[in-house]
C-alpha cells in the first residue's frame, strides 16, 4: 500500500511528457512540410501557381504558409491527444529528428532537384 | 552619409533580428544544457526560470520577424522582374545574379535554399521555447525532452547561420538597393 502511494505521488507530481512530445513531433512534421511544398512547388507548375497566396513574394508565401498552418494544427491536434500521457519519447524523438535532418537536406537545392 | 531605404530594411532583416538571433543561439544553448543538467543540484531560482523562458520568447519573436521581414518585405525586392531590354539591372538583384555564370550560383543554390531553410529556425526555437515554458524546472526529470530541444536549438541555429552566410554573400554580390534616400550625417566640406 505504502509503494503504491509512493508510486502514484511520484507520477502525480511529475508532469506528463506528452506535451513536450507533441510540441517536438509537430517541430519535426513542420520542418519536414517546409522542404515538401518546396519540392512541390518546383516540380510541378499547377502547384507552384497555387501556392503564390501573394504576388510579390510568389511561391514562397504559400509554401511557408501553409507548412506553417499544418505545422500549428499537427501541435494542436498533437498536444490535445498526448497532453495528459507519458508517451515513449525515445522513437517520437528519432521521428521528429529523421523528419527535421530531412527538412534540412531536401531544401538544399542540389538534393531537391533529384526528384 | 546616406542610406537608401531597401538598404535600411536589409540591415534590420540581417544584422538587427538575424545576427542578433544567432548570438542569442549560444546563450540559449548553454542555459538549456546547465540549467536543465540532472548534474546541476542547485535549487532552482524562481527569477531565472522567469528569465529563460522570457529569453527563448524573444528568441522566437527574433526569428520570426527575420524570417517575415525577409520573406515579405526585402524577397520581392530581390525577385522583382526587369522590364525587357533593362541593360542596368543594379536594381534587380535576383537578374543580376543570374546574368552572371560566375554568381549564378548564389542564386541558384544560396537563395533558393535560405528563403526554405531559414524557416526551420523560427519552428525549432518556437518549439524549445513552448516546451521550456511548459516545464521548465520539470525538464531536468526529462532528459530525453531536454535532450531533444537543445537538438532542435543547435539545428535551428544551424539553420540561421546557412541563411546568414548566404544573405550576406547575396547582398555583396548584388545588393538590395533603391527606394527612398535617408540622409544620416552630413559630412564637412574640404
Amino acid at each position: 500500500m505504502s509503494a503504491q502511494n509512493t508510486s502514484a505521488s511520484a507520477v502525480s507530481t511529475s508532469h506528463p511528457n506528452g506535451a513536450g512530445a507533441a510540441a517536438i513531433l509537430a517541430a519535426g512534421i513542420g520542418a519536414f512540410l517546409v522542404a515538401v511544398f518546396a519540392i512541390l512547388a518546383d516540380q510541378n507548375a499547377a502547384i507552384k501557381s497555387m501556392m503564390i497566396f501573394w504576388k510579390p513574394t510568389g511561391p514562397l508565401s504559400g509554401v511557408t504558409t501553409c507548412a506553417i498552418v499544418l505545422w500549428l494544427a499537427s501541435w494542436a491536434l498533437l498536444h490535445l491527444r498526448w497532453r495528459n500521457r507519458n508517451v515513449v519519447l525515445s522513437r517520437i524523438n528519432a521521428a521528429a529528428f529523421a523528419m527535421l535532418t530531412l527538412g534540412l537536406l531536401l531544401t538544399f537545392p542540389p538534393i531537391a532537384d533529384l526528384f | 552619409m546616406e542610406i537608401t531605404t531597401r538598404s535600411l530594411w536589409t540591415m534590420i532583416h540581417g544584422m538587427g533580428f538575424g545576427a542578433l538571433y544567432l548570438m542569442a543561439c549560444s546563450g540559449a544553448l548553454v542555459e538549456l544544457y546547465r540549467r536543465y543538467s540532472p548534474r546541476n543540484l542547485a535549487a532552482p531560482v524562481q527569477n531565472e526560470e522567469n528569465f529563460l523562458r522570457i529569453y527563448l520568447v524573444a528568441m522566437a519573436a527574433l526569428a520570426w520577424l527575420a524570417v517575415l521581414t525577409g520573406a515579405y518585405i526585402i524577397y520581392p525586392w530581390y525577385r522583382a522582374a526587369a522590364p525587357p531590354g533593362t541593360a542596368n539591372l543594379a536594381a534587380f538583384p535576383q537578374r543580376l545574379l543570374l546574368a552572371s555564370p560566375t554568381t549564378r550560383g548564389w542564386h541558384a543554390i544560396g537563395m533558393e535554399w535560405k528563403e526554405h531553410v531559414a524557416w526551420l529556425a523560427p519552428i525549432s526555437i518556437t518549439m524549445a521555447a513552448g516546451v521550456v515554458f511548459q516545464y521548465g524546472r520539470d525538464l531536468k526529470k526529462h532528459s530525453q525532452l531536454r535532450a531533444a530541444v537543445l537538438g532542435f536549438v543547435w539545428i535551428s541555429l544551424a539553420t540561421a547561420a546557412i541563411a546568414g552566410f548566404f544573405g550576406a554573400m547575396i547582398n555583396k554580390n548584388a545588393p538590395v538597393e533603391g527606394g527612398p534616400v535617408i540622409h544620416i550625417v552630413q559630412g564637412e566640406q574640404k
